[in-house]
């Protein structure tokens, strides 16, 4: 099967270097990064293409774009690994829908045109009979998606809750651990490469509200946008609200919660026994489903990382590949 | 409820058939046969859950059945959940907080653990709340919820289920 990457950050990185060790069968024919782009319809060699964006900065032609790549390069899926706009979507909405114009299957790892544009990016792929797969935006390399479609196939899914900002947990692992205070767990979470210059995406609970608003809509097809979503961060809690929950046997965990039956679309932070399965250290991620046949089934992963995040985005080109490519 | 009663066959059985009568039910029988000098008496513990104003039937009933009841502990508060509220507590009138759960006659706080940093910082505290059931519950909370917006405090609610 033939893919084109757009999008040379971290994520993308990881993608390529995966597809250049292993043997997938998966050929890259375009790439593109925010300054370049480059084209060959028999195979790029992955290789070159990450030292020269390591050399020089870019990873091609710098008279092409990504646009090019997207509308012009001979290939089966699109990867669309660019940077997240919550606000907008774009330019990735954009270039997902040139793709999906084009009949081609796109994977993403992007939140953004998810979150914002789910129902008519996915009424578009639907109408053009190709594949558009996220599992990538929601709890990094977690199956969320594909244990929803397939191992969960045929429950219904009553609720579902879980820990979806691994920096959120990490500072609040380490403020319970060593009683210190959210600045200074912040602070220790940036000198780890776990939190952003600006935290406030991750730490007034943004990024697990989108990542819940991804999952209702995809459940439940419900339409909820991120405004719906109830939302508290854990920028204000106290070192002595850990301690207090602590001596009571609990502790304090940031849990993004959804229950349509009861009109429940809610972050915020939550008090949960230490031995509850949600409890964990670090910056993983985890998600209880809570469904009518199979009761709870709660999975915990990796949410972040290059590679992480590149198995979800190959583990959605290969299911392409195995009900659309293979066949035809 | 502690109960006493002859040591003989089939008194135990006299004693419980009035709880199921009454639709009451038993949740643990603990039946220890203490030194008793005189040998001809039987101590019985049972933890039962009775619905609302069935008491004094059961009462009568086991007077009738011969039996002692030496001592009724009642735990009108089955429900209880522990809640973290964090801000300036004090300033925002703490006592008020806690009596408009308390004056619902339905739900009350049953104990508070507080910590104050300092007079200008927010301060933190643990506060159990108990309830008769589920919904008067879920309703001291949705107070406290309303409380928290008005006054500015942060409540951290748990995530388990009622029990």
């Amino acid at each position: 099967m033939k893919v084109a990457l757009i999008g040379l950050g971290t994520v993308g990185r990881g993608v390529l270097e995966m597809l250049a060790k292993k043997d997938l069968g998966l050929v890259l024919t375009g790439i593109a990064d925010s300054k370049s782009a480059f084209l060959d319809p028999a195979g790029i060699d992955i290789a070159r293409v990450l030292a020269r964006k390591k050399k020089e900065g870019f990873c091609g032609d710098q008279h092409l774009t990504a646009e090019d790549v997207i509308k012009k390069a001979d290939y089966d899926a699109l990867i669309e690994v660019t940077p997240t706009n919550a606000l907008s979507g774009e330019p990735a909405i954009g270039y997902i829908k040139a793709a999906l114009n084009r009949k081609k299957h796109v994977v993403t790892s992007n939140k953004g045109p998810i979150a914002l544009a789910a129902k008519e990016l996915r009424a578009m792929a639907r109408k053009k009979g190709v594949a558009l797969r996220y599992e990538a935006t929601v709890a990094g390399a977690i199956p969320v998606m594909h244990t929803l479609d397939h191992g969960l196939a045929g429950n219904e899914i009553l609720a579902l809750y879980g820990v979806l900002n691994g920096t959120c947990n990490f500072i609040l692992t380490r403020m319970a651990a060593e009683g210190l205070t959210y600045e200074q767990a912040l602070m220790e979470a940036r000198e780890m490469g776990y939190a952003e210059a600006d935290p406030t995406y991750d730490v007034q609970g943004i990024d697990a509200a989108i990542k819940l608003v991804i999952l209702a809509n995809t459940i439940w097809d419900n339409g909820v946008k991120l405004d719906d979503v109830d939302r508290t961060g854990i920028d204000l809690l106290t070192p002595d609200a850990l301690r207090l929950a602590d001596e009571g046997g609990c502790t304090i965990r940031l849990i993004a919660e959804a229950n349509p039956k009861k009109h429940l679309l809610r972050v915020s932070p939550r008090i949960l026994d230490k031995n509850h399965p949600l409890v964990f250290e670090g910056t993983l991620n985890a998600l209880t489903l809570e469904t009518d046949m199979a009761k709870e089934i709660t999975l915990i992963g990796r949410g972040a990382g290059s590679v992480e995040t590149a198995s979800a985005i190959i583990g959605d080109l290969l299911w392409i590949r195995d009900r659309y490519v293979q066949r035809a | 409820m502690k109960l006493e009663m002859k040591d003989s066959p089939g008194q135990l059985v006299a004693a419980l058939k009035p709880i199921s009568d009454v639709g009451g039910n038993i949740i643990a029988v603990i039946h220890q046969r203490d030194p008793d000098p005189d040998g001809d008496t039987l101590n019985v513990q049972i933890v039962l859950e009775l619905p609302k104003g069935r008491i004094d039937n059961l009462v009568s009933l086991l007077k009738e059945q011969g039996v002692h009841i030496q001592r009724i502990g009642e735990e009108r508060l089955l429900f209880q959940r522990t809640v973290i509220l964090i801000g300036h507590l004090m300033h925002t009138g703490l006592s008020d907080t806690v009596d408009q759960i308390d004056s619902t006659g339905f739900a009350e706080v049953t104990a508070l653990a507080m910590s104050m940093p300092g007079v200008n910082e927010r301060s933190s505290s643990r506060i159990t709340i108990k309830a008769v059931s589920r919904e008067d519950m879920e309703a001291a909370l949705a107070i406290l919820r309303r409380v928290s917006r008005q006054k500015s405090l942060l409540l951290i609610e748990p995530l388990e289920d009622l029990s």
